[in-house]
């Protein structure tokens, strides 16, 4: 075990050379680039055995990634805002294909208000794609992901991409002790991709031809019922990962100080890290308070989620980014989980466009939860931090 | 391995078989079909939104022999090298053709061409050139030819046909310095078997540019297509030639120049054309054949006055042999 003091982007990297991945096409973006930088210095530097393709736009990203997957190697790239954007045709190429891409997103705001802050709109939008997300607090957990990614994605029972997210600057460009796996560890635990559906002219095989609305609904239904089957092997991933490293995020999310709670938060991202802050001065306090980090959004964890708030008095959604349905996109999906569960909830939108998110900012989102449960009114959806009056 | 070097060396086996949906004489059809007999069965083959994704193979039907993938329309270069650097990673020593049409390579597939053939990507990228957007029902593209109608460019009170002049797609992916570009016709087939067999053994980016004529697209009889081909040749409407590692080479020269009218009139997309409109793109084709072979084209139909529209557009001389 080596500690190192590195960015999330360099832990990202450390995963994917550990990981071994083979084909990395990539294309700078703020604040991902430096994920690409040192794939290239770990290649260049005889430390990874691999080939990194410059192509000449996210869109050939991509492209040149589905077409490394299908040609049945373990492919691996990253990329950021309207990166993911310029790559959004290729996402729906990529989940459907079945092709177990990896590939970290370093999130930032996208259009405008042009900015290079973090904001979840640049993922979020993507959830419907097909592929599966996973979001990160810390370092520790981008490194880590970013090996289990692989297990998930690769699994034969899953066979679909997915995306790594983590905040952009407050992850991507601040330093912090990693732990680095050893190679062997990391070896015993991810075995060598074996593809299902791989473009070899010794077996010939066609992926993704025309495919008439005789076929297209039993292929979509499929593909649906498998990202719902990835819930299991996340979960089996991460007891695994535990038992090689001691390291254990909870699988589909993390719960803290849940058990004997009345009020919670759900939210992704490194906002969990403030909110366990605030938790425990609530605590401290005698609010019996608690979090649910939530980590992936696809697999959405609906009903896992029903039955870890079912005890609460209140509940509260934190959102990084808008849905423009007077909702953020977590809120959307939550209540949906909860619908009928009589368990009072409320959105909570904060941290837009990279603003600090502060343990005062997610105490007010606390008392505002508190006093839905006891029947005050309260606004359904608050902006926190808003200059001017909320309408 | 058996060098091909005339049609009685060309393989019998088909990659792309019989059975496939095109119209009856598509030269696109043709093109595909034949260059995947010569490449054998030891090659992928990427296709992008194009007729041939959707004359090829419709699920769970196909009439590709070899490994097929399709995702989208603007990406064959870097779909193509993808592809390539897996198989050489799994020590699979295949061909990967990609097969796009005009619009997929001239249009909005030119940046990942440019990006694939500045990489020098180990693939062979076949332009497949029906000189319009044929499978969304023939929309004018950057390839379209000058005066020629299109769904696009309709045939009004005021304006006739198209207006812009065919790019040169060839001497751009040539520019990128690559280590072989060819144009090829059905129509010279020998010419087309030499072409595809260097393609083949060459290492690194190729690119094959073949005009394809379409049957509906440039409404002409089925059974005209090869003769068209010839005529476009002989007009200097298509040139062949190829380009070794930087050298270029006329691969066929027609003894002279043959009136562009010979070629207009078999096709029922430039029939709507005025006088004036031919007189520009004969004096365009003049030009070209000046430039392109390095002598004067045969009079008549040549000389003519140039046009401003021709100047505006194609300046610059072809390459200088």
């Amino acid at each position: 075990m080596v500690v190192r003091t590195i960015t999330g982007d360099a832990a990202v990297a450390y995963g994917a050379m550990l990981a071994r991945a083979e084909v990395v096409p990539g294309f700078p973006i703020t604040p991902q680039t430096i994920i690409i930088e040192k794939i290239t210095e770990f290649i260049n530097d005889g430390l990874m055995d691999a080939d990194f393709i410059p192509a000449e736009s996210e869109h050939s990203v991509m492209s040149v990634a589905v077409g490394a997957s299908a040609g049945g190697v373990r492919t691996f790239t990253a990329t950021s805002s309207q990166g993911l954007a310029l790559m959004y045709e290729m996402l729906f190429a990529a989940a459907p294909s079945r092709l177990p891409v990896v590939m970290a997103v370093a999130n930032r705001s996208l259009g405008a208000a042009s900015g290079i802050w973090t904001e979840h709109n640049d993922s979020q939008p993507v959830r419907e794609s097909g592929w599966l997300q996973v979001y990160v607090e810390d370092n520790q957990e981008a490194l880590d992901m970013t090996i289990q990614a692989f297990r998930i994605a690769e699994d034969h029972r899953v066979m679909l991409p997915i995306m790594v997210c983590l905040d952009g600057f407050i992850l991507s460009h601040v330093v912090e002790g990693v732990d680095i796996p050893e190679r062997s560890i990391v070896d015993s635990f991810l075995p060598k991709f074996v593809p299902v559906n791989v473009l070899d002219p010794r077996e010939p095989f066609m992926i993704n031809p025309v495919t008439p609305p005789e076929f297209a609904t039993e292929m979509r239904y499929q593909q649906d019922r498998t990202v719902e089957a990835s819930k299991p092997v996340i979960m089996e991933v991460d007891r695994q990962y535990a038992a090689l490293t001691g390291r254990s995020y909870g699988g589909l999310f993390e719960e803290y100080r849940m058990e004997d709670a009345e009020i919670a938060l759900v939210g992704a991202g490194t906002w969990a890290g403030i909110a366990r802050e605030a938790v425990d001065q609530l605590r401290a306090e005698g609010t019996r308070a608690g979090l649910i980090k939530l980590r992936f959004m696809r697999p959405f964890p609906g009903e896992e989620l029903r039955l870890a708030t079912a005890h609460l008095k209140g509940l509260g959604v934190f959102d990084r980014s808008a849905a423009f349905n007077g909702y953020g996109p977590v809120f959307t999906e939550m209540r949906n989980a909860l619908y009928g569960s009589g368990v009072p909830i409320t959105d909570h939108v904060a941290g837009i466009g990279g603003r600090d998110i502060t343990v005062e900012m997610v105490r007010e989102m606390y008392e505002i939860v508190e006093g839905n449960a006891s029947g005050e009114k309260v606004r359904e959806c608050t902006w926190h931090a808003l200059r001017g009056e909320q309408r | 391995m058996n060098r091909m070097s005339s049609m009685k060396d060309v393989p019998r086996e088909d990659m792309l078989m019989h059975g496939h949906g095109a119209c009856p004489g598509c030269g696109y059809a043709a093109t595909a079909k034949n260059i995947a007999k010569m490449l054998g069965p030891n090659t992928v083959v990427y296709v992008p939104a194009s007729c041939l994704v959707v004359f090829g193979a419709l699920y769970p039907t196909s009439s590709w022999k070899i490994p097929y993938f399709y995702t989208a329309f603007e990406n064959t270069g870097a779909v193509t090298a993808g592809i390539k650097a897996a198989l050489r990673r799994r020590g699979v020593d295949a061909t990967v053709v990609g097969m796009a049409g005009d619009g997929g390579t001239f249009d909005i597939g030119l940046q990942a061409l440019s990006g694939a053939a500045e990489r020098n990507e180990d693939v062979i990228y076949v332009c497949l050139d029906n000189e319009a957007y044929m499978n969304t029902g023939i929309q004018r593209s950057s390839a379209t030819p000058f005066g020629a109608w299109t769904t696009t460019t309709p045939v009004g009170q005021v304006v006739k046909g198209n207006r812009y002049f065919k790019k040169d797609i060839a001497r751009i992916v040539a520019d990128h310095d690559v280590p072989y570009v060819a144009t090829l016709s059905v129509a010279h087939f020998t010419d087309f078997v030499r072409k595809v067999q260097k393609a083949k053994e060459t290492k690194g980016f190729r690119f094959l540019h073949c005009l394809t004529p379409c049957i509906p697209g440039w409404r002409i009889e089925p059974s005209k297509g090869v003769s068209i081909n010839r005529l476009a040749v002989d007009t200097g409407m298509w040139t062949l030639y190829e380009v070794v590692n930087g050298v270029p080479k006329v691969t066929y020269k027609p003894k002279s120049i043959a009136p562009v009218t010979e070629y207009l009139k078999l096709q029922g997309r430039f029939k709507h054309m005025s006088e004036e409109d031919i007189l520009t793109l004969q004096g365009w084709l003049c030009e070209k054949w000046r430039a392109h072979y390095g002598e004067e084209p045969g009079s008549p139909p040549c000389p003519v006055p140039v046009h401003e529209e021709v100047l505006a557009h194609d300046g610059d001389p072809l390459y200088g042999i």
